[in-house]
C-alpha cells in the first residue's frame, strides 16, 4: 500500500511540475514596454475588481454599486466582463489576485483598500499593458510607473456637510436646554491623514454651527469591526458625547447609538458610506458617502480609449462625486437648507472646507505645509495658499493631518 | 453476538474499538468519505445556486490549477502548510500538544523581516538571506523552547502555555509593525525592499517560489528520515507512548522534550522565514494567517507522516483556492466557500471515527459498515 501511494504522489508530482513547467501563455497580449495601453471597445474591456471586503461590508459595497452603475452607462455586461475578487487581504495575495486578473484578461484593475497599494504596483510593473488603478493609495505621482494611479473622491466636502447636519441637531439639543456641552466623539479607525482630515472636516461644518463645540476621537485600528465600533460608541457617549461621527466602515457605532437612545440617552449617529437608517431609524441623522460612479466611469473610459493616465483622479461636489445620504427624521428643522446652501458654497468656491481662519494648532493659525517640522509629513509640499489648506487637489489621497484645537485624539494606535 | 441471553434486547447500533484495521481499507474509508463530502457540498451548492455541482468542481479545480501561476500559488501555500506540519509533527508525536505554531511563525517572520529592514543595505544578497534564515531559525526555536522549558521543569501545561505564546507573538508583531511602519499611521509595514529585493529569496527554476518547494520538501523528507530512523527520532516515540518506560528505559526526558521543541519551533521559524522572504515581503499580524492552526489538522490527518502531510496540505489548499474562484465566479461570498470546505473538513474527520470503531446493527448477524453517514 506504502508503495502505490508512494507512486501516486510521484505522479502528482511529475504532473504538478509538468503543469507548472508549462510555459506562460501569452494570454496577457504584451505590447512593446513603455507604450501606452491600447484603446478596447466596449463589447470587449474586462474589467477586474479587488475588493478589501464583499457586498456586506458598506465600504466596498459602495464600490461595487459605483462600478456597476459605470458599466451600465457605458455599456458594459457586468455579468461577462467584470471579475471581482472579495475579501483580499493587504498582503501578496492581493497581487496573486491583481496578477490572476490581469492573467484572465483584464484592461484595467481597480483595488480598493490602502494597503493594498504596494502589491499592487508590483503587479503593475510586470503587466506595463493594463491599467491599474488603486483608491486611497498615495503613491502613483512619486512611482514611475505610467499605468498605475491613484484615485478617490473629495469626501471631505461631503463630511462637512454631514458636520452641518449634526451641528443644526446639536443647536437645537442646546436651545432646547437638553444639552449643557455640545461634545462629539468621533470613532476612527487608523491615526493617519485620511481618516484626520475626514473627522477635521466633520468637526469644521459642526464649528460652523456651533462655534463652542468640541470632539473626541478614539481608533479602533480596523476598518470593519462592528464589536469593536459599537464599544467605542459606547465609550464615547458615556463620556457624556451627544454626536457620534465614524470613520470606520460598519454599523456598529449608529447601532450602539440607536440602543443608547432606546435606552434614554440624548444621543445621535452621523454615518460614513452606508445609509444608516435601516440599523438606526431613529438616531442616524445622515451619512457622508462617495458616489463612485463618477470617478469609475471616468477611469474605464480612459481604458477604454487608451493613452496616457494622469497619476491622481478626485472628484467632488463640483462633479457630484459625494453625497450625504437621505437625511433622518430626527433632523432638525431648517437642515435641509442649511445642507443645500452649504453644498452651492462649495460648488461656487465661496466656501473652502480647511479655510485656515478657522481651525489653529495651539492656540495659532497655520500659514504654511511648508516647514523642518511638517518635512516628514508633507514632504515639503505647500497646500496652503489663498487663505485654505488645498486639499486633495495635487494627489487624490487626503493630506490634512494637523490636529486642530478643539479635537482630542483619545489615544494613539 | 448471535448468543445473547434470551429477553435482553440487543441495542439497535453498537460501536466497538477495533483492534486493528488494514491500510487499504482505512484508506477507502477515506476516500468514500471525501466523495460523499463532494456530493453532499454538490447538493448544498445545488440548493443555493442552481448550478451543476459538476461545473463548480471544474472551476474549483481551475482556480487552483487553471493557469501556471495560480498552480504556482497552490504549491507555494501547499509548501506553507507542510513546513508548518513538519515542524508540528516531532512535537505531536511525543504528545506534546504544541498549538503555538502561529506564534513561531510570527517570531521567524519578524526576524527576517527585521533584518531585511536593518541590514538590507549593508549586507550582500546571499549573506543577508543567511543572516535571515539563522536568525529565524532561532527565533522560532527559542520561542517553542520557551513553553519546552516551563514544562520540562515545573510541568506546566504545555497546550495552555503555547496557545498563550501565540498571543504575546501577535503583540510583538503589532508593536513591530507600528515601530516599522510605512508610511506613519498606515498600521502596514508595506513591500520591504521593493526597489532592491534586497532579503527576498531568489527565483529558482524561473519561478520565484522555486526554492520554496525545495526547502520544504527537503525538510520533509528530513523529518521523516529523522523521526523514523534515527535515536532521536525513537526516543520521541517512547516520550509520546510513555513518559514512564522512557525514563525507565533511561531516556533523559528532559532533554528530549527541550529538543524536540527547540526542532519544532525552529521549524516553524523557517516557515516563518519563507512568509516574508519567500512569499509577502512584508511583515503584519496577519502573516501567520492561521496556518499555525490549519497545520494541526494537516499533522493530525497525516498521523505525523511527514510524507502523508503533502497530500494533505495540497488537498486544504486546493480547497481554498478553488473556494475563492468560485466565490469570484459566481458571485457567493467567502461564507458559501467556508461552507463547503467545512463540509469536506468534517467529513474527512468524520472517516476517522469509522477507521477506530466499527458499526454494528442488531437485525443482521453479518456485520455491516457504514463509512460515513
Amino acid at each position: 500500500m506504502k508503495k502505490i501511494i508512494a507512486l501516486m504522489m510521484a505522479l502528482v508530482m511529475v504532473f504538478a511540475l509538468a503543469a507548472c513547467g508549462a510555459p506562460a501563455a501569452d494570454e496577457g497580449g504584451k505590447t512593446d514596454e513603455g507604450t501606452a495601453p491600447a484603446a478596447v471597445s466596449a463589447e470587449n474591456i474586462k474589467i477586474g475588481v479587488i475588493l478589501i471586503g464583499d457586498e456586506n461590508e458598506g465600504y466596498s459595497y459602495a464600490h461595487m454599486e459605483g462600478i456597476e452603475a459605470a458599466c451600465k452607462a457605458l455599456g458594459i455586461d457586468k455579468e461577462s466582463q467584470l471579475i471581482y475578487k472579495f475579501s483580499v487581504l493587504e498582503d501578496e495575495s492581493c497581487y496573486d489576485a491583481a496578477v490572476d486578473l490581469a492573467e484572465n484578461g483584464c484592461n484595467i484593475i481597480f483595488a480598493n483598500s490602502f494597503g493594498h497599494e504596494p502589491h499592487l504596483m508590483q503587479a503593475a510593473e510586470e503587466y506595463p499593458d493594463i491599467y491599474f488603478c488603486h483608491a486611497t493609495g498615495y503613491q502613483a505621482a512619486t512611482s514611475e510607473l505610467t499605468n498605475f494611479c491613484n484615485y478617490f473622491t473629495d469626501i471631505y466636502e461631503s463630511r462637512y456637510v454631514s458636520g452641518v447636519v449634526a451641528g443644526l441637531k446639536l443647536k437645537e439639543l442646546m436651545d432646547k436646554g437638553t444639552v449643557t456641552d455640545p461634545y462629539i466623539g468621533y470613532v476612527g479607525a487608523y491615526p493617519y491623514a485620511e481618516v484626520v482630515s475626514g473627522y477635521t472636516a466633520f468637526f469644521l461644518g459642526i464649528r460652523s454651527i456651533v462655534p463652542e463645540a468640541h470632539m473626541d476621537v478614539t481608533y479602533t485600528n480596523e476598518w470593519f469591526n462592528i464589536a469593536a465600533e459599537g464599544e467605542a460608541a459606547n465609550m464615547l457617549m458615556s463620556r457624556g458625547c451627544v454626536i457620534i461621527g465614524q470613520h470606520a466602515d460598519s454599523t456598529g457605532a449608529p447601532a450602539a447609538v440607536q440602543a443608547a437612545l432606546d435606552g434614554g440617552k440624548v444621543a445621535y449617529s452621523v454615518g460614513y458610506n452606508v445609509d444608516m437608517l435601516s440599523v438606526a431609524p431613529d438616531a442616524a441623522l445622515t451619512s457622508a458617502q462617495n458616489n463612485w460612479v463618477v470617478t469609475y466611469e471616468a477611469l474605464i473610459k480612459v481604458a477604454l480609449e487608451g493613452g496616457k493616465l494622469d497619476t491622481d483622479y478626485s472628484f467632488g461636489y463640483a462633479d457630484d462625486a459625494v453625497q450625504i445620504s437621505a437625511l433622518g427624521a430626527s433632523c432638525a428643522e431648517g437642515t435641509q437648507k442649511a445642507v443645500d446652501d452649504a453644498i452651492a458654497a462649495i460648488k461656487d468656491g465661496s466656501l473652502h472646507v480647511f479655510d485656515t481662519s478657522k481651525w489653529t494648532v495651539n492656540g495659532e493659525t497655520v500659514t504654511t505645509t511648508v516647514s523642518d517640522d511638517l518635512a516628514e509629513t508633507y514632504h515639503g509640499v505647500e497646500y496652503i495658499t489663498d487663505g485654505y489648506f488645498h486639499e486633495s487637489e495635487s494627489a487624490s489621497a487626503p493630506a490634512f493631518a494637523f490636529r486642530i484645537d478643539g479635537i482630542t485624539e483619545l489615544k494613539k494606535s | 453476538m448471535s448468543d445473547a441471553p434470551m429477553g435482553t434486547k440487543e441495542p439497535f447500533i453498537r460501536i466497538s474499538k477495533r483492534t486493528s484495521i488494514g491500510k487499504c481499507r482505512a484508506w477507502s474509508i477515506r476516500i468514500i468519505a471525501l466523495l460523499l463530502s463532494l456530493i453532499v457540498s454538490g447538493l448544498i451548492i445545488y440548493a443555493i445556486v442552481r448550478m451543476s455541482p459538476v461545473k463548480v468542481y471544474v472551476s474549483m479545480f481551475e482556480g487552483a490549477f487553471g493557469t501556471t501561476r495560480r498552480a504556482w500559488i497552490t504549491v507555494r501555500d501547499t509548501m506553507m502548510l507542510l513546513c508548518i506540519g513538519v515542524g508540528l509533527a516531532p512535537a505531536f508525536r511525543m504528545r506534546f500538544w504544541n498549538i503555538g505554531a502561529e506564534g513561531q511563525i510570527l517570531a521567524g517572520g519578524i526576524a527576517a523581516a527585521a533584518c531585511m529592514i536593518y541590514f538590507g543595505a549593508v549586507l550582500s544578497g546571499p549573506a543577508l538571506i543567511l543572516v535571515m534564515v539563522i536568525t529565524s531559525i532561532a527565533a522560532g526555536a527559542v520561542w517553542g523552547l520557551i513553553p519546552a522549558v516551563f514544562k520540562a521543569r515545573w510541568g506546566t501545561n504545555e497546550t495552555l502555555f503555547t496557545l498563550m505564546m501565540n498571543y504575546v507573538a501577535i503583540q510583538l508583531t503589532g508593536y513591530c509593525v507600528s515601530l516599522w511602519e510605512n508610511p506613519f499611521g498606515s498600521n502596514s509595514v508595506g513591500i520591504i525592499n521593493q526597489q532592491t529585493k534586497a532579503g527576498w529569496l531568489p527565483s529558482m527554476f524561473g519561478q520565484s517560489y522555486g526554492l520554496n518547494v525545495v526547502i520544504v520538501l527537503a525538510l520533509a523528507i528530513g523529518m521523516y528520515i529523522y523521526m523514523k530512523y534515527s535515536k532521536h527520532g525513537y526516543e520521541i516515540a517512547v516520550v509520546g507512548s510513555s513518559e514512564n518506560t522512557a525514563r525507565y528505559a533511561g531516556i533523559n526526558v528532559r532533554r528530549v522534550y527541550l529538543r524536540t521543541m527547540a526542532i519544532s519551533g525552529a521549524v516553524c521559524g523557517i516557515a516563518g522565514f519563507l512568509a516574508v522572504s519567500g512569499a509577502s515581503h512584508t511583515i503584519s499580524t496577519s502573516t501567520a494567517g492561521g496556518r499555525g492552526f490549519t497545520a494541526i489538522i494537516v499533522a493530525w490527518l497525516a498521523k505525523f507522516n511527514t510524507i502523508v502531510m503533502i497530500m494533505i496540505s495540497l488537498l486544504l489548499v486546493f480547497l481554498e483556492k478553488g473556494a475563492v474562484e468560485i466565490a469570484s465566479r459566481y458571485n457567493l461570498n467567502a461564507y458559501a466557500s467556508s461552507i463547503i470546505t467545512g463540509i469536506i473538513l468534517f467529513f474527512i474527520l468524520g472517516s476517522e471515527f469509522f477507521i477506530n470503531y466499527r458499526i454494528r446493527f442488531r437485525s443482521g448477524k453479518k456485520e455491516k459498515e457504514v463509512a460515513a453517514e
